[in-house]
């Protein structure tokens, strides 16, 4: 599909500016026929920012992670990328989905590779490009398994290195591990933090769970209830990194974001139980 | 003993015990001869066949247009399945259209064949195609319509045009319905070689049967099933070993039921 259409203004001159927002949404209002996910949204994400959106299901927050994209075009607003308007398909994002997509019939080495092999590479060259990543991962060895051999924890490793490979300026996470058991959870959670802390690149977290939003974000925004929902907190997280997601749970100084947070995010799943039953 | 020495011995004692009874059946006078032919007749007619060249010059052509057949059936079921799996407006089309061709018995188009491309090779080719194509096609459309859709959205994230897409998601993804379906097909290619040769042609097993059926010689008409049974296993085999090794990267699980 992409090539018919038009590329991103960001993607054409990725250094046009550093210093601007890396994604900012002015009055962006997004809905599906009388349907109405977000209105009037506001947001920047200065470059290099962890930001973890939190809200109630049903609060739209895929929506937004759509809109960066490019995928799904907002009603009215704009949204700038690094100072640049939005149009078309964003080409610099990656984008993890809640479940990983690892191709069944590819060894784990293949999977890591598919994006470089996408983008006109061959075969060995993509390959060679993906070795390294096995390291980083910590899948040294296991390169020529079959996804079907992996543990979940192992497929979302693969998924984090096949999105991280493509070096986006912009990653987009959507509840990426909320399908792991608490353990393998906060590993990956580490892991993601360690990765990020190499790359430093812009990351929008999508998550329903407050501790996970905490211990990962530099910011954490909650969003109202939906539909026509908007972000109604906005909180910064000046916890010190690097972080170790399992400890940092226990101090003072997260247990009070914590409270502080959840008074804010409670009404509003509330709110969105009240109108589920309505 | 192993489950795979156990199944064999089996095999074996059936075979061997369903045989015995029907050459006793026939030598006690139970069975008409003339019906049906003692097993140690049939054997000895096949014998004799395997020591002539003309059986193996009915079996070549036998297997040129299964394998024809089978070849030209599975390129146009798969390009096709391919194709409306991946165009709903077209395959909304061409629903009924294929719903109405794939409702047809395929013997009655023989003599239209044989009309068309006479006696020889081609009209039992065309027989086979028509039978073969259909099972490819249906094999393949399920297949692609059954991808996963995490898998499809993520390797167009990950930048997948549409060619990309077809080479590494949609046809790995068929591939699986297509492989199960070749052992299908390939049964197929053979009914239509053999049904095309039987009902008009100047070779191959079908005709041999079909000549044997004229002269009321039940033993030539057994002898000629025998023969088309042990290709059939034959190539059956082949495809199972080509199954295997294309499809390495499936759990074993699923691939277990065949031992």
């Amino acid at each position: 599909m992409g090539n018919a259409m038009a590329i991103g203004g960001y993607g054409a001159d990725r250094h046009s500016d550093t210093t601007a927002d890396a994604v900012r949404f002015d009055g962006v209002t997004i809905g599906f026929g009388d349907f109405i996910a977000v209105r009037d949204v506001d947001l920047s994400v200065p470059p290099g920012e962890f930001l973890c959106i939190v809200g109630p299901s049903g609060c739209g927050k895929s929506t937004i992670l759509n809109v960066i994209t490019g995928l799904l075009k907002p009603r009215t607003g704009t949204v700038t990328l690094s100072g640049q308007t939005l149009r078309g398909l964003n080409r610099d994002v990656g984008y993890m989905l809640q479940q990983d997509g690892l191709l069944p019939w590819r060894t784990v080495l293949d999977n890591i590779a598919l994006g470089p092999l996408f983008k006109g590479k061959p075969k060995a060259e993509a390959r060679a490009l993906a070795a390294p990543w096995l390291d980083k991962i910590g899948m040294a060895g296991v390169g020529e398994r079959y996804p079907w051999q992996l543990s979940g924890g192992m497929r979302k490793r693969v998924g984090l290195a096949q999105t991280l490979i493509m070096q986006p300026r912009i990653l987009l996470m959507d509840e990426p591990f909320s399908a792991l058991d608490i353990h393998t959870r906060h590993l990956m959670e580490n892991e993601l933090l360690r990765l990020w802390e190499e790359a430093r690149s812009t990351v929008v977290f999508i998550t329903h769970d407050l501790e996970e939003a905490i211990s990962l974000g530099d910011r954490v925004v909650v969003m109202a209830a939906g539909p026509a929902s908007h972000p109604v907190a906005s909180f910064a997280i000046d916890l010190p990194r690097p972080r170790d997601v399992a400890e940092i749970r226990l101090t003072e100084p997260f247990l009070r974001l914590h409270r502080d947070i959840w008074d804010v995010l409670r009404g509003e799943v509330m709110r969105s139980h009240t109108t589920v039953r309505a | 003993m192993t489950w795979q020495g156990r199944v064999r011995t089996w095999q074996l004692t059936l075979l061997v015990l369903v045989l015995a009874g029907w050459e006793l059946g026939a030598a006690t006078g139970l069975i008409d001869p003339f019906f049906l032919p003692r097993p140690s007749a049939i054997l000895r007619r096949v014998v004799a066949w395997a020591g002539s060249a003309d059986v193996y010059n009915d079996l070549a052509i036998t297997l040129t247009e299964t394998v024809l057949a089978f070849g030209i059936g599975t390129l146009l079921g798969v390009a096709a399945g391919l194709w409306l799996a991946l165009a709903p407006f077209a395959a909304a089309v061409a629903d009924p259209f294929i719903k109405a061709l794939n409702a047809l018995p395929r013997v009655i188009l023989a003599p239209i064949f044989a009309l068309w491309f006479g006696l020889g090779i081609l009209s039992k080719v065309a027989l086979g195609v028509t039978l073969v194509a259909f099972v490819a096609f249906f094999n393949t459309y399920q297949g692609v319509k059954e991808v996963n859709p995490v898998v499809v959205a993520n390797a167009q994230i990950l930048g997948a045009g549409r060619g990309a897409m077809l080479r590494h998601v949609y046809l790995p993804a068929a591939a699986t319905w297509i492989l199960s379906s070749l052992r299908a097909s390939i049964g197929f290619a053979v009914i239509g070689a053999v049904v095309g040769e039987y009902l008009g042609s100047a070779a191959g097993i079908g005709h041999r049967i079909a000549e044997a059926d004229g002269l009321f010689d039940a033993v030539g008409v057994f002898a000629g099933m025998t023969v088309l049974s042990a290709f059939v296993l034959l190539l059956d085999g082949c495809v199972s070993l080509l199954e295997r090794r294309l499809v390495t990267w499936r759990a074993p699980a699923l691939n277990a039921n065949q031992g």
